[in-house]
């Protein structure tokens, strides 16, 4: 299966690139990118990630734009190229270049995504891998959207409902991992943002592995002043799965463990939600997660702007996309749209634990003088971003 | 003179309604509730198959047609007993569907598969399946016959289906998440509601071109959550019903000049409606609060509401 998809990506990427006029076909090609390292090590057994997540999702909305491309007369493929080596990355994106590829689906970190986007500037590429604030707050790459949930706009989504829930004093408890300092910042932004209490603050610089003793370590672990909620900051799930049922205080445990903030969950299905969970349940097998809805969206928000423009242009299409003139409909209640100084998608967060869908931010009551959902995230004026003002 | 005798205009409701009899699909509840609309309380709640959505009745009104998505077939009701006579071989999630005025075509959208099924009801043979967009949704037949139209939800299309041959012959772009069609009783107009996009289309079926496509408005409420659902027209031309969704109101519109008259509160994400056989009350199911709401057409007046099970999503009234 694998192989023949291949197959299918390589012949595609060798059809053109065409700007069209309506009357004629519009073929359009995009090819999806993804940095698969080797995964490291996890103290705790927790459930495996997907490998294929991202891709799954890019492929659904594939077939999602051609259905609706037949009778529009455009038609859509999909390549896809994944490696371990960020150099072999960007040269599988330079080739697709060549072969007159435009547009871009990423599942990579900052850094690569980054140079990417930098060696092909001509080209528009969607971020559906990297939560990194800095790319929307200072790096202002001109050429990316961002399909993924900011780490901003995700702790900011947690942070209105522990507001709302009057948990204002936390004990936070951050891993070593680069990742988990950037969430932990992100935390730290929102706390203060919304009004809440940081009482305490822990490092995970334990090496053991907490399978049999956490019952043991963790109680002693968040001993600490008085504290509403324990928030932890551990993306990889070395430690933070065994912080529930296990804290000093009976407290609640929130962040990247316990109750989450997400961009897509299983527990979501309202707003039409379970067709789309259904129809991609039918083609990969397994749920869709976050990534895979932030590959999906960024696929089939390029058939939304090809459908307005009657054309392929990535120049057209970014200066669309950040007009606000194009509503996206991401089964989340809500007309979703890209914000026009960051490229960010905005969105509704949805809070989840593992089976259930606990809440969705914006919370009622987080007003916004433009759009609710500017209330998650870096709005325009905490930005040094402004993308619309810039060409490609 | 309505104020003159409020009584009297009040007993009038009440007697048109006398025998009518309202039938509500509660989605998360697998179950139907009967309403008897003199007493104005549920009276039954029946068992049906999984997830039921989308329901209609024969030109007779003997017949309920169900469509239990999840169970993927339309169950048919005897509405004489209320037992279940058939199923129909209706393809896979079948969510809305139409009946054509022969009372033998039935159209069903099978969301799950971008197809549009027709079955004839009386042989259980599958007549015809057309390829339409993905997430096929609304599903409506024109009362002279000759058109079915069909809406997509992710392709953003209204589908035209020649029921002569039952091939699709065009396809109208809207905007996102079109819901439901509409036509109007002289087969002339067609609405069409975009829950996503927030507008009602109006278009003309001759010539199958937008006439119009309206926006609302409502003090206090983001337009984000303005997400217009069902609509309803009543036969005389005079009113348009729009049901928008999580606004929690149906906007009335005046069906010849378009200009939105009121907005009526009702429960939470309101669905549906159906009017009763004298068209002087008209029905909402509002998913979320659980309840259904009653509203007095003359004076545009929400006058009651009734809970029902969980998720009301279809109604239909039989006489």
């Amino acid at each position: 299966m694998r192989i023949l998809l291949f197959l299918i990506g390589l012949s595609c990427a060798s059809v053109s690139y065409a700007v069209t006029a309506s009357t004629a076909n519009l073929d359009i090609a995009i090819a999806y990118l993804a940095y698969q390292p080797a995964p490291r090590p996890l103290l705790s057994n927790v459930i495996p990630e997907p490998t294929d997540a991202g891709l799954r999702g890019a492929e659904l909305a594939l077939v999602d734009n051609n259905s609706t491309g037949r009778f529009l007369k455009q038609s859509y493929s999909l390549s896809s190229h994944s490696s371990d080596n960020a150099e072999t990355l960007l040269a599988m994106a330079q080739q697709q270049h060549a072969a007159g590829v435009r547009l871009f689906v990423v599942n990579a970190p900052q850094a690569i995504l980054q140079q990417l986007a930098n060696h092909l500037p001509d080209s528009l590429w969607f971020n559906a891998g990297s939560a990194d604030d800095e790319l929307r707050q200072s790096a202002c790459l001109t050429n990316v959207l961002h399909t993924l949930p900011s780490n901003a706009m995700l702790t900011d989504a947690l942070a209105q409902f522990m507001a709302l829930r009057q948990w204002q004093k936390w004990l936070l408890i951050v891993g070593q991992a680069p990742e988990d300092i950037a969430y932990a910042n992100a935390l730290r932004r929102s706390a203060k943002r919304f009004g809440l209490k940081i009482v305490a603050e822990k490092t995970w610089d334990f090496s053991s592995d907490q399978r049999r003793s956490a019952s043991a370590e963790m109680p002693l672990f968040t001993q600490s002043k008085e504290y509403d909620v324990v928030v932890v900051a551990d993306k990889a799930g070395d430690f933070g799965e065994y912080l529930p049922y296990n804290t000093w205080l009976a407290r609640p445990v929130i962040g990247t463990q316990g109750l989450t903030p997400v961009g897509w969950h299983k527990t979501i299905e309202t707003y039409g939600a379970a067709q789309l969970q259904k129809r991609f349940e039918k083609h990969a097998g397994r749920w869709m997660n976050s990534v895979d809805f932030a590959a999906w969206i960024a696929v089939r928000s390029i058939a939304s702007a090809v459908t307005k423009l009657n054309n392929a242009d990535p120049t057209a299409i970014r200066e669309l996309a950040l007009s606000e003139q194009l509503p996206i409909d991401g089964f989340k209640g809500r007309k979703l749209s890209f914000r026009p100084w960051s490229g960010q998608l905005r969105q509704p967060i949805a809070l989840v634990h593992p089976r259930a869908l606990v809440s969705t931010s914006p919370q009622e009551g987080y007003l916004h003088p433009h759009n609710e959902m500017d209330s998650l995230g870096f709005d325009q004026a905490e930005t040094t971003c402004h993308l619309s003002d810039k060409a490609l | 003179m309505r104020r003159l005798l409020p009584l009297s205009a009040l007993m009038l409701i009440c007697h048109s309604s006398l025998a009518a009899t309202a039938y509500v699909s509660n989605e998360k509840d697998n179950t139907i509730s009967v309403i008897d609309l003199a007493t104005q309380t549920v009276t039954e709640t029946l068992e049906v198959g999984m997830r039921p959505r989308g329901l209609l009745l024969s030109h007779d009104n003997k017949l309920l047609y169900i469509c239990a998505s999840d169970s993927d077939r339309v169950q048919v009701m005897d509405l004489s007993n209320h037992s279940i006579i058939k199923e129909l071989a209706s393809g896979d999630d079948p969510e809305q569907f139409a009946l054509h005025p022969n009372n033998k075509w039935l159209y069903i959208s099978n969301e799950d598969d971008a197809l549009v099924t027709v079955v004839d009801v009386e042989s259980n043979v599958v007549m015809a399946q057309i390829d339409v967009g993905v997430e096929p949704e609304g599903m409506a037949v024109s009362p002279d016959g000759k058109w079915a139209v069909n809406t997509s939800e992710t392709t953003n299309m209204l589908h035209w289906i020649d029921t002569a041959s039952n091939e699709l012959v065009h396809n109208t772009l809207v905007d996102q998440r079109p819901r439901h069609v509409e036509f109007s009783k002289d087969s002339k107009r067609l609405w069409a509601s975009a829950e996503i996009g927030g507008t009602v289309t109006i278009i003309d079926v001759d010539q199958r071109e937008i006439l119009k496509t309206m926006t609302f408005e409502i003090k206090g409420i983001h337009p984000d959550k303005i997400q217009p659902v069902g609509i309803k027209l009543t036969d005389d031309g005079r009113y348009a019903f729009v049901a928008l969704g999580p606004a929690n109101h149906i906007a009335v519109v005046d069906a010849k000049t378009w200009e939105i008259l009121d907005y009526l509160l009702v429960g939470r994400r309101v669905w549906h409606m159906a009017f009763t056989p004298d068209q002087k009350t008209l029905i909402s199911t509002n998913g979320v609060s659980g309840d259904v709401s009653l509203i007095d057409i003359d004076s545009l007046k929400v006058t009651k509401s009734i809970k029902v099970g969980r998720y009301p999503w279809g109604v239909v009234v039989t006489p």
